[in-house]
């Protein structure tokens, strides 16, 4: 276990970032603007191209699975980037009608749809307009009453799960006609007009990130009581059949994502993450990936009298380095995101946190 | 370090510990503006309870919490004039040059000395655990440096009357 993969990209604080399809390459958000990097080379990772056409903070990046690049900033704006044959990327602006920040964005399974939270209390949920040639939105709005921090979509491409920082966790449908074609019937119901809402669970603290499991049968979320929720759908209407509570003693989490079915992988500010297993019938913490209590302070400088006394007359105290964090993170983790996975689930993830840093650790 | 002082101190410490989870969040209210949440209050969802903890009548710190700031303001013990005087002096000093001081707020909150606003943005860019140490290590040292100064205008007072009234000896 805890092998890890450490990348330094940056040193501002990273609060997204997406591999490309052939993990070659990842995008990552800096400040106002979106870096790609390539990997492929060894050593170290090489800068192939910046996005710029952002005037204020990135909060989210997106590779849909034909290669194209979706990113929200907190100027209101999202952009898909096209990539160009000489390796460039052409921006597309996306008529998004809000008038707030935009806080995340995700692709559909399919690739013809993205949805994008903000601030604005409203979800929109873009797509391809061929006779105007370019992206149109239509909004969710009821009944959002706070940001939207989070957002997962079905497989279906229809459904989308979103947390808040009104600490509900919703699905909806974003069924859009002529876009879509009419989903099976699901647990989440059979008839799903744009905006029906599927499934609606007060979890009573914000909501930072919310993820349907592998098999689509439920959603978990984490709140900023440091728990994370398990909440299954009913048969009914807006049914809730069961909700589980994995208590921690941890700080926040700020996103999970799932390994299998039955393994849930959680990280935020404790800077390491955080293994849940369980099924329909309860759901625990089960061990730590880079987990700093089983770690030790390897510098033996701190032992020599020399630099206990250099320690001393620097900064006034004996204790050499209680600045280093025992983890690989030396900082919030922000997003996890899987890496690579086999039929039996999640092999790999990847993380990327305020240090600026992403690593690939192994589940 | 006296006895009462260190329980404070680990409170203090813990409970900034769990409010220093921040992260950005963009306004609501204002387009295109990002503010420390606590400072205007008017999203309401996204502030967390007020924490206080006291020492003593005269000691104590408060908490507030939110998405994406924390403030923290502490109140210094004042136990004669002399002290009042002495820590809005001291406090005054600090506060003047609150641009070099990053976290430190240029007016305290009402009732309390010192204010410190604490931002996503320090989060980011320095290590949590200093930021804690910081504002631990300085309530640690204003109380010292509070009552070495009482000492030193004491002794200064006793030498000049003693210097003045001489003249009459």
């Amino acid at each position: 276990m805890s092998q890890f993969i450490e990348l330094n990209l940056s040193k501002d604080p990273i609060y997204d970032h997406c591999f490309s399809q052939d993990r070659k390459s990842v995008a990552i958000t800096r400040q106002n603007n979106v870096e790609i990097y390539d990997l492929s080379a060894a050593g170290k990772p090489k800068l192939l191209t910046v996005l710029q056409h952002h005037d204020k903070t990135v909060t989210a990046v997106d590779i849909s699975k034909d290669g194209k690049i979706v990113t929200c900033s907190q100027d209101r704006n999202a952009l898909v980037w096209e990539p160009t044959a000489g390796g460039e990327y052409k921006p597309t602006l996306v008529l998004l009608r809000i008038n707030r920040a935009a806080t995340s964005v995700k692709w559909s399974p399919c690739g013809s749809k993205f949805a994008v939270g903000s601030s604005a209390r409203v979800i929109a949920v873009c797509y391809f307009e061929v006779e105007n040639d370019w992206w149109i939105s239509k909004h969710i709005k009821r009944p959002l009453k706070s940001t939207v921090l989070s957002l997962d979509w079905h497989e279906n491409s229809v459904l989308l799960a979103c947390g808040s920082t009104d600490g509900h966790v919703r699905v909806f449908s974003t069924y859009i006609k002529g876009v879509d074609t009419k989903p099976p019937a699901t647990v989440w119901g059979e008839r799903l007009p744009f905006q029906t809402l599927c499934l609606d669970y007060n979890v009573g603290s914000w909501v930072h990130d919310v993820k349907f499991d592998p098999s689509y049968s439920f959603v978990a979320a984490v709140g900023n009581d440091s728990a994370v929720y398990f909440v299954y759908p009913g048969p009914g209407e807006q049914e809730v059949a069961g909700v589980f509570k994995a208590r921690t003693s941890y700080l926040p989490f700020r996103t999970l994502i799932f390994a299998s079915p039955t393994k849930v992988v959680a990280a935020g500010h404790n800077c390491h993450p955080i293994v849940f297993e369980g099924d329909s019938n309860g759901w625990q913490q089960t061990y730590a990936i880079d987990d700093p209590a089983t770690k030790t302070k390897t510098s033996h400088e701190s032992q020599s009298a020399l630099n206990l006394f250099r320690q001393l007359d620097l900064k006034g105290s004996s204790d050499a380095n209680s600045g280093e964090l025992l983890t690989v993170h030396q900082n919030t983790i922000n997003v996890l995101r899987p890496f690579q996975a086999d039929s039996h689930g999640l092999l790999r993830f990847s993380s990327c946190g305020n240090d600026g840093k992403i690593v690939i650790f192994d589940v | 370090m006296s006895q009462s002082l260190k329980p404070y101190l680990t409170a203090v410490r813990h409970s900034l510990n769990v409010a220093l989870c921040l992260e950005n969040f963009s306004s609501q209210i204002v387009e295109r503006h990002n503010y420390p949440e606590v400072e205007n209050k008017k999203t309401t969802e996204v502030l967390l309870n007020p924490m206080m903890i006291s020492r003593n009548e005269n000691e104590r710190v408060l908490i507030e919490p939110s998405i994406n700031s924390v403030r923290v303001s502490i109140k210094i013990k004042q136990s004669d004039e002399i002290e009042s005087i002495l820590v809005d002096k001291f406090t005054r000093f600090l506060t003047k040059r609150a641009e070099n001081f990053l976290i430190l707020r240029r007016t305290p909150i009402p009732d309390y000395d010192i204010s410190f606003l604490l931002t996503n943005y320090h989060n980011e860019v320095m290590m949590k655990n200093k930021l804690i140490d910081f504002i631990i290590e300085f309530m640690e040292d204003v109380d010292k440096e509070i009552s070495e100064m009482k000492l030193f205008l004491n002794s200064r007072a006793r030498f000049v009357a003693e210097a003045y009234l001489s003249v009459f000896d």
